[in-house]
């Protein structure tokens, strides 16, 4: 059963490599991306944002494990995840400023200042 | 190993400096119970102790760290560039009405403004890609929470949203360019990353790729065109205070690091043609890239400007436009560019920040933010108004003040790299810049006062500061000769 089910899977997906994670980061964030542009509630804006860290922590990850080179790619994810987290902390305390303020978490209605 | 660390420390002490009094700025606030500037006197002594400490450092020239830090000049003259406007800044903030209303956070207010020193110090001096980003995050996360400290207030708690928002979002393109950057040439730090270049084994998009995020990165910190779009809201909504200090230090910072990345990883030193002119490496231009910002931005600033009715909202624009102009420093590729991008830095602080901290005195009187109740000011409080016309010109670039000084070096620098159309743009949004500016003047002194006619006063030590910031200004337009070689002399970084 099992032996069957491997002989299923297509020659190019058997071994995943660089460029499948490459693609998947990208994909990752294009959709992050998107998420900031479209979306109007800033918690959404966020998580877009949240994505496009995440993709950039899948190429380092990859980058490092399927290549010679050294740690450096494993220490800077570690590093932009307590980022995001820091980032991520502040932005919340912000929004949540905003909604004693405002009433609404929505980024169009947040504009006052504009002449 | 153990003794490289231990060297290095030895050149780490303005930073370490910085640190100390960032720890002891948040004791002091638990300790004193007076809710008053009292923890602003603590940050003065920190940043006496760090100048002490940057000046003890003056002729090294040294990678530290395993090449996480350059202590060489280019990054000690920014470092003092940021000290004189972190003092400014601090003595500013005491004389600040608007902070005020915040009283009881006040301490934690003066802790962010070292956070925001620590991280623009080790912006100055970063040589990795990976302490670039770290710093640049330091530098951001205190200053969203600073543009919204007076979170009452509607206006600064939008102000903050905007800003984490929009920083936010350039910082996940800059890590993410930068992970692109790290699996083309395997290094992180911008030596390895300009050795592996040199061999010219890789794909020229993947490197253009890279580029595009990781100038979209540098360019919101630098607020050039089209990154530029939550400086204006910013800068309104925070506190005039922050706005000077974002305006000017965090710009600085930023161009520091924007500079040293790009002078090192992407130019051949092999194709050297002249002293003091380099060559980029094959398959980037982006000179170019930076180029194009530089015009946008420029134009973009001045011409927007030109509506503004609120002083910060127009001061915004128009170091929009001035970061435009520093910009073209670093598009003609020539050491001389860099010299008079340094020496632009010193000029605008002074001018730059007079003008902010003008408005924030007559706020502090009028209450008022506008630039129609400017008028027949210039009857009312002749003195701040003439520094205010004073520090005007100077924003303008007509001699004898200091901004003609550096708009002169920076044009020179242009002209003789041969980007004459990039000189003419320039010139002409000078030109176009002189009419915001005028109309300020112009409400001040040219109109009759409307109803209240009372003179306005101001206690010495506000006086004081004004003639700090003016004289420098004034003096720097006649006598500039050391402040040039110092620039000069200062161009040179770690490797190149």
């Amino acid at each position: 059963m099992m032996a069957f089910c491997i002989a299923q899977i297509p020659q190019w997906l058997a071994e995943p490599g660089l460029q499948h994670f490459l693609i998947i980061s990208a994909i990752l964030f294009s959709l992050g991306l998107l998420a900031v542009i479209t979306r109007r509630n800033v918690i959404m804006v966020l998580m877009g944002i949240e994505l496009i860290l995440n993709a950039a922590n899948i190429n380092f990850i990859a980058f490092t494990r399927y290549s010679t080179l050294s740690l450096e790619g494993h220490l800077i994810a570690l590093f932009v995840i307590i980022l995001a987290a820091a980032e991520a902390a502040i932005a919340l305390a912000i929004v949540l400023n905003i909604y004693q303020r405002f009433s609404t978490v929505n980024v169009d209605e947040i504009s006052t200042l504009r002449e | 190993m153990a003794e490289h660390i231990l060297e290095s420390i030895q050149l780490f002490l303005p930073e370490i400096a910085l640190t100390v009094t960032l720890c002891v700025a948040i004791i002091a606030d638990l300790i004193l119970k007076e809710r008053n500037h009292n923890v602003a006197y603590v940050v003065i002594a920190g940043l006496v102790v760090t100048t002490i400490f940057v000046f003890r450092q003056v002729g090294f020239n040294e990678s530290i760290f395993s090449d996480m830090v350059a202590v060489d000049p280019f990054a000690i003259f920014f470092k003092v560039v940021l000290l004189l406007s972190g003092f400014f800044i601090v003595f500013f903030s005491i004389k600040c009405r608007e902070l005020d209303a915040n009283k009881k956070r006040i301490g934690e207010y003066y802790m962010l403004i070292t956070a925001m020193m620590l991280g623009m110090f080790i912006m100055a001096g970063a040589t990795n890609l990976l302490l670039m980003y770290l710093a640049l995050e330091l530098t951001s996360v205190a200053s969203y929470i600073l543009a919204g400290y007076t979170k009452r207030a509607r206006d600064s708690a939008e102000a903050s949203l905007k800003y984490v928002l929009y920083g936010a979002i350039s910082s996940g393109m800059l890590i993410y360019g930068v992970s692109i950057l790290y699996g083309i040439t395997g290094a992180t730090d911008v030596y390895g990353i300009n050795a592996a270049l040199q061999t010219g084994d890789f794909s020229p998009l993947a490197l253009l790729t890279a580029g595009i995020l990781i100038i979209a990165g540098f360019g919101y910190k630098v607020t050039v065109a089209p990154f530029h779009f939550w400086s204006p809201d910013v800068y309104e909504g925070a506190p005039i205070t922050i706005t000077a200090f974002l305006a000017v230090a965090s710009k600085a910072a930023g161009f520091a690091m924007m500079i040293r990345f790009f002078k090192v990883s992407f130019i051949d030193a092999e194709l050297l043609t002249a002293a003091g002119v380099w060559d980029i490496i094959a398959g980037f231009q982006w000179n170019i890239i930076l180029a194009v910002m530089a015009v946008l931005t420029m134009t973009l600033g001045n011409l927007v400007a030109i509506w503004q009715n609120n002083i910060k909202r127009l001061l915004a624009y128009s170091s929009i436009a001035h970061a435009g102009y520093i910009l073209m420093g670093l598009v003609v590729l020539t050491d001389q560019g860099i010299a008079s991008i340094m020496l632009y830095f010193v000029m605008y602080l002074f001018m730059n920040f007079g003008a902010f901290y003008i408005a924030m005195l007559i706020s502090n009187k009028l209450n008022t933010e506008d630039i129609e109740d400017y008028k027949g000011l210039g009857y009312r409080a002749p003195l701040v108004c003439v520094a205010m016309a004073v520090f005007l010109i100077s924003l303008t670039g007509i001699p004898p003040t200091a901004g003609f000084i550096a708009k002169f070096y920076l044009f020179a620098a242009v002209i003789s790299a041969g980007w004459y159309g990039l000189v003419l743009i320039a010139a002409i949004n000078t030109v176009v810049s002189l009419f915001y500016y005028v109309r300020i003047f112009r409400n001040m002194f040219l109109v009759e006062p409307q109803g209240d006619t009372t003179p306005v006063t101001f206690s010495f030590s506000s006086k004081l500061l004004v003639f700090a910031l003016l004289i420098p200004t004034l003096l720097f337009g006649i006598y500039f000769k050391h402040i040039v070689d110092f620039a000069q002399s200062s161009v040179k970084m770690f490797g190149f």
